[in-house]
């Protein structure tokens, strides 16, 4: 048996953050040197998986939640994000 | 209730039991006050009965302290019962027909997250054609949601039922949703002496309820009704299903409680048998309709009568022990399950008795349909018949108009 509790209540908090979300991926986004880090694509990203490094300035793309919807490749003004099928 | 009084003779004083006449809806409903629910959500309009009315009432005279809400479908009430369950709260509800049916995605959440909510169930015909009168479509139809089934056959059983359906939902061993079906207009619009519960008394057999598993607590978090992968979502069903199989015995045991509490207790809590001693014939039957079989079997005494209480647990130890010797089984039922051309119960109890050696000849009937009556007459008809059927034989009681 891998549920112990009843209903499957869960009873710790952040569990979410175990399951690693981004394994559904199908295209996979990467951030070019074109980024200005100018953060549009961070309040875009559904998961909230794009974050500017404040110290290179440039996005940087969390792959374990990920999702490849591709709305940040969409949404950059600079056309800095580019994608390709994933090939697991 | 006991109520001290003068006899009209001597004039000493005597105590005796007090019955109070009700309406069954009206009867439940003191019930369910009795019960003390922290919430009662309920659509008020059609197909609704006065239950809810009553306990709107009761609210807004202050004798009942629970927060009523009033919403706009029965989607929403079952949805509000569930949701004041899920925060810890003994929550309650009531539905007939169409309103039981607009229910049907949101009973089996119910059960499913393992919340206690009571909700009674006027049994009334599911259109079409529309019909407002009693069968029991209505809860049959929902009979693999999860949720217990009880079904009363007088409105004294609708009212010890519904105290009782508290207590056994909320044993930890069993943590599931009830419906108390009791039949439209046959019992839930029909005046009938009942003895009401003292309130002390039902507040010694009922506690309040104080949730382990599910509750809202800032302070505790938690989450409910998770996503569940392929195996984790079979495993949980699995245990939905071995755990409503073991809340028998809970119903069993609240039952004998319940006796010792209020001095009354029908059958085991599962199934009723009245006269089957030595007899060859039983007929199966739920509902008000054990009534009229009563009557019958006092009247011609050739046959006595299998009442099914509980038809979720099914009770299928029981009935198969109850029928040892019996040679002809008539299953009298207020369903059909179209396209089996036979009702819900007359399938499940034959595949009970399919292993026993020298089962017995089982015919079933559709019978009282859409508020159709079935009289005694009917009854003693039906068994004298039955000596020329066989077995598997279906017929349709269907009235006289």
């Amino acid at each position: 048996m891998i549920m112990v509790t009843i209903a499957g209540i869960i009873k710790k908090v952040g569990t979410t953050t175990k399951i690693k979300t981004g394994a559904w991926r199908t295209f996979i986004p990467t951030v070019t040197d074109k980024c200005k880090g100018c953060r549009i694509c961070e309040p875009f990203c559904p998961d909230g998986c794009i974050k500017v490094n404040p110290k290179t300035k440039k996005a940087e793309i969390d792959y374990d939640f990920c999702k490849g919807c591709l709305i940040c490749e969409n949404e950059c003004p600079f056309k800095a994000i580019t994608s390709k099928m994933e090939n697991k | 209730m006991p109520v001290q009084g003068n006899n009209i003779k001597d004039g000493k004083q005597v105590i005796f039991m007090a019955l109070t006449v009700l309406e069954g809806s009206r009867a439940v409903a003191e019930a369910v006050r009795a019960c003390r629910p922290d919430v009662v959500a309920a659509y008020p309009i059609t197909p609704q009965t006065h239950i809810v009315q009553e306990l709107a009432n009761m609210n807004a005279d202050g004798t009942l302290k629970s927060k009523h809400i009033e919403v706009e479908s029965e989607f929403s009430a079952i949805s509000a019962a569930t949701g004041a369950s899920a925060a810890g709260s003994r929550s309650y509800t009531a539905s007939c027909s169409q309103g039981v049916a607009l229910m049907h995605e949101v009973l089996f959440a119910t059960a499913g997250m393992r919340l206690p909510v009571v909700m009674n169930i006027v049994n009334r015909a599911l259109s079409a054609p529309i019909n407002i009168w009693n069968d029991q479509q209505d809860s049959i139809s929902e009979r693999d949601a999860g949720w217990i089934q009880l079904y009363a056959e007088t409105n004294q059983e609708a009212v010890d039922l519904t105290i009782q359906a508290f207590k056994i939902a909320e044993d930890k061993k069993v943590l599931l949703p009830i419906m108390v079906c009791l039949d439209g207009f046959f019992l839930s619009h029909t005046i009938e002496p009942v003895d009401m519960p003292e309130q002390k008394k039902v507040d010694k057999f009922l506690p309040k309820y104080r949730p382990d598993h599910a509750y809202l607590d800032p302070k505790r978090p938690m989450t409910q009704g998770p996503f569940a992968f392929p195996r984790p979502y079979a495993e949980l069903r699995k245990d939905l299903s071995d755990t409503i199989d073991a809340s028998k015995d809970i119903i069993k045991k609240v039952s004998k409680d319940f006796k010792k509490q209020f001095g009354r207790q029908m059958g085991d809590g599962l199934t009723e048998s009245y006269n089957l001693k030595g007899k060859k014939t039983a007929i199966i039957t739920l509902g008000s309709l054990g009534g009229t079989v009563k009557e019958a079997s006092d009247r011609e005494g050739d046959f006595g009568l299998l009442r099914i209480i509980s038809f979720r647990p099914f009770p299928k130890k029981e009935i198969i022990s109850a029928l040892k010797g019996i040679e002809t089984v008539i299953i009298l039922e207020k369903d059909i399950s179209l396209g089996a051309s036979n009702g819900a119960i007359f399938d499940e109890v034959r595949s009970a008795l399919y292993a026993e050696k020298d089962r017995p000849k089982i015919i079933g009937y559709v019978a009282g349909i859409g508020g159709t009556e079935v009289t005694v007459n009917d009854v003693i008809d039906v068994v004298k018949k039955s000596k020329k059927q066989k077995d598997g034989d279906i017929g349709w009681l269907m009235g006289n108009d």
